[in-house]
This record gives C-alpha cells, sequence and structure tokens, in this order.
C-alpha cells in the first residue's frame, strides 16, 4: 500500500496521525449530570473539576477522529446477534434510545472512508470485524464524548465507533483487545490522510452492579491496572477474565477495552493525566490521557 | 447436563452472564430490551400482562418481572444491563437496584458508595461469605450450592 502513500516535497509518507489514547469510564449517570446541568451540584462538582484539564487538553489536541471502542449495552445490538468486535462504518449515528428517549447529544459524524479502510485492514490482518452500517451509539460512546467535549452543538470531529463484547461471557481476553489495537495502529499507519486521531478505550473501572455483591469497587486494583496500563501493557494483557471479574467486579472487566487504545500506541507513552474519582453512580471512575513519545 | 464447573463460580454475589446463564435468560432479557421502544414502553405500561403474553418468560421470570424482584430476575438467567431497563421503565436508579440486590436501602448503598463502596476484602470469594453471624443472604451463582451457608451480615 505504500506505493499509493501521498509523500511530502521530501518524501515522507503522508499518514493518519495518532495523536493519543485515552481511557475512560462511560458512566451513564455522567451522561445525565451534564444533560440535565447538574454538574456543579456537591455531588458531581468534585469529578467535574477533576476532568476540566481533560477538556483543555483536548481543546488544544483538536483531532479530527476520535476512534472510540466501547460495548454496547442493549442498544444497537442485543441477545439476537453478539459481535466480539465491531466497527461502524456509517456516515451518521444518532444517539439510542436506551429507555429514557435518546440522549440530547448530537448525531455524530462518521468517517466512512477511513473506517473501511480500518474494516479491510484489520480483517486481512486477521481481525475479523462485523461491519455495521446502522447503529445508534448509546451511553458507552456519548459519554466519552462529552467527558472530552462537554455540550457542544456538534462534536468537533468526526466518529469512528468499534464495539467490544463484554456483556455475554466470554468477553476477548486482554491480549486480544491488546492485539486489536496493535492492527488498528497498522492500519492508521497506512491510511493515505492527514487526519489527526485520538483512539478512546472505554468502560470501568472497577464496578459490579449487580447481585448481592453490587457495589464492589476496588481503588487498588484500579490504580495499579493504570500504572500497568502506562508501563507494563503486555502484562496487563495477560490478566484473565475471572481476575477482573474478583478484583474489578463482574463489570471490572469493560477495562479490557482500554487495552485496545493502549496496542494502538507505541510501547513508549508519555502519561499526560490522570483522574480516579470514586463514586460515579456505582462506579470508581477513571481517565488517564497517553501520549506517543 | 450441565456444565463443567468454572474457576469464577466462587466469587459471591455475582451471576457470571455465560452460556447457560443467558440461555435461560433469553426471552427475559429480550422483554427487557424491548423497552428501548417508546412504544413498547406505552404498550407495557397500558397491559402488563397483555404485553408479557409477546415473552415466553417462564412463570418464575413472569412474577419475577410484575413483582420488581430484581435479584430474582439475575437468578433466573436475568443481565443486568438488560433488567435495567425495567428498572429505567420504572423511574429507578442503579442505587435502588443495587440496594434491592444487595438487601440495603437506596440511601444505604448511596451512603456506601460515596464512602468509596463496597470493600473487595472479604468479598473475593463465597467461603469468605460463610460465617455464623446469621445473614441469610444468598451466596449468588445460583448453581453448585454445595453448600447452602449464608453469609455475614457487615458487607455493606
Amino acid at each position: 500500500m505504500t506505493g499509493a502513500m501521498r509523500r511530502t516535497s521530501t518524501g515522507v509518507a503522508i499518514v493518519a496521525e495518532l495523536v493519543a489514547g485515552i481511557g475512560t469510564s462511560h458512566v451513564p449517570a455522567v451522561g445525565a449530570a451534564i444533560d440535565n446541568g447538574r454538574q456543579g451540584e456537591p455531588y458531581w462538582a468534585p469529578y467535574f473539576d477533576k476532568i476540566e484539564p481533560v477538556r483543555a487538553w483536548m481543546a488544544e489536541a483538536d483531532p479530527d477522529v476520535c476512534i472510540v471502542v466501547y460495548n454496547d449495552h442493549a442498544s444497537a445490538f442485543s441477545l439476537q446477534i453478539i459481535p466480539t468486535f465491531a466497527i461502524g462504518v456509517a456516515a451518521q449515528f444518532p444517539p439510542a434510545d436506551e429507555g429514557y428517549g435518546p440522549r440530547a447529544v448530537p448525531v455524530a459524524e462518521g468517517h466512512p472512508e477511513l473506517a473501511w479502510h480500518l474494516a479491510e485492514s484489520l480483517i486481512l490482518d486477521e481481525f475479523d470485524m462485523t461491519i455495521v452500517n446502522e447503529m445508534p451509539i448509546d451511553h458507552g460512546c456519548t459519554v466519552p464524548l462529552s467527558v472530552a467535549f462537554g455540550q457542544p452543538e456538534r462534536w468537533p470531529c468526526r466518529l469512528i465507533p468499534i464495539c467490544v463484547n463484554v456483556i455475554q461471557y466470554p468477553a476477548p481476553t486482554g491480549h486480544r483487545c491488546y492485539q486489536l489495537g496493535r492492527a488498528i495502529r497498522r492500519a492508521l499507519d497506512a491510511w493515505p490522510g492527514d487526519e489527526r486521531v485520538v483512539i478512546f478505550g472505554t468502560g470501568g473501572m472497577s464496578h459490579q452492579l449487580q447481585g448481592e455483591r453490587a457495589g464492589l469497587v476496588n481503588a487498588e486494583f484500579d490504580r495499579a491496572f493504570m500504572d500497568r496500563l502506562v508501563a507494563d501493557p503486555v502484562a496487563q494483557a495477560a490478566v484473565g477474565h475471572t481476575e477482573y471479574m474478583r478484583e474489578a467486579g463482574s463489570e471490572g472487566i469493560e477495562l479490557v477495552m482500554w487495552l485496545v487504545m493502549r496496542g494502538a500506541l507505541d510501547s513508549d507513552v508519555r502519561e499526560v493525566l490522570r483522574v480516579n474519582h470514586v463514586p460515579t453512580s456505582n462506579t470508581s471512575n477513571g481517565l488517564i490521557v497517553l501520549e506517543p513519545r | 447436563m450441565t456444565r463443567a464447573a468454572r474457576d469464577y463460580d466462587d466469587i459471591p454475589g455475582t451471576y457470571v452472564f455465560d452460556g447457560e446463564h443467558s440461555r435461560r435468560g433469553y426471552a427475559l432479557n429480550m422483554f427487557c430490551m424491548s423497552l428501548n421502544d417508546e412504544a413498547n414502553r406505552a404498550a407495557f405500561a397500558a397491559d402488563p400482562e397483555a404485553y408479557l403474553d409477546r415473552y415466553a418468560l417462564t412463570p418464575d421470570q413472569r412474577e419475577a418481572v410484575l413483582t420488581r424482584d430484581w435479584l430474582g430476575m439475575l437468578q433466573l438467567g436475568g443481565n443486568i444491563y438488560y433488567t435495567f431497563k425495567l428498572a429505567i421503565f420504572d423511574g429507578l436508579t442503579m442505587q435502588d437496584v443495587g440496594g434491592a440486590m444487595s438487601g440495603m436501602t437506596r440511601d444505604q448503598f448511596t451512603e456506601m458508595m460515596v464512602a468509596g463502596g463496597r470493600p473487595p476484602d472479604g468479598n473475593r470469594y463465597r467461603r469468605e461469605w460463610r460465617s455464623d453471624t446469621g445473614d441469610d443472604r444468598d451466596e449468588g451463582n445460583d448453581r453448585g450450592d454445595e453448600e447452602d451457608e449464608h453469609g455475614g451480615g457487615d458487607r455493606g
């Protein structure tokens, strides 16, 4: 594919630039707090104060495209069809009705050309993606956008959603997620455009929504997860599902999606920002911004 | 024929949504999913019994839905992301449902979360929930109950 590359006057190939990776929780109550103007309330203000630097960083980074890796929560997909990895190639992604009407957020503009390039590249790279031409995006995708951008009239970037099944056991392994991230990076490095891209890995951190153990939070696990995500992602990618479920709660398994983001970055990264906040709703909320060195 | 034991079976108070669980709960979860649709919400509100007739629920599942037995729904194959659609329909929050499943009021549950959540210590293994403090809480998983003992009351 390099033969088709556009090149600068000095002969350097023009490819998409991966500006950063962001790991963030995608708690629906955070979206509701934003939509309902409750960010200043005592319960919410400490969290929103903490993420203010992230919004400032995003405004500065000003990406053209955000790839958001998240899990659908019985919105676009159901138990009828359960894709392990799916990529949205649509021109537009409307917010989903999750039971209380769609969130009052903009319809996200897609990037079909780059999304189809990713689908083709990933499948030929032996990641058998499900290709999705029409899908609403639920809080798993819209809340990270709200966290990053606040409440603009239009999202300031185009969106490529990548969905990972983490609801029906078994989710893909952490290792597989990390490898998917690496394959996404190979695809971006072969894309003959000059888009600036940020990739989000979302979900987690520790939380358990179900059963008699509901409310489990393991802040120590979350800190260690972030440390290893930065310094030794290969070791973190080897952690199995039962350890996540036991230590970080049954829904803590969502953290494997952060490994997709991490896999797309270089082995050596710079940690720009880190936020931890307990609780948002029933969840330990975490956010990390990583830049290539 | 039931599946072989899994290493996650000994996590207390937790219903891992594996294939066995998913099979049991398919109709229940698909009913819950249907509440994403405004017209379906209106139909369910107008006549819950008639609406439920559209889904092949077992009598136990139907009863759990009608009585809003949130823990019961999980034990009968429900998945929290699906059953929570019913909670949204009722105008409830995750704190209401989390409390209902773990034997607390919403306020108690919220207070626990604000204080840092339920700690992992003492809550990793089912054996840790087996004590003689007299709490009658189910240990979860709804299978492999090698002994039906019950855990301590200080986990909230």
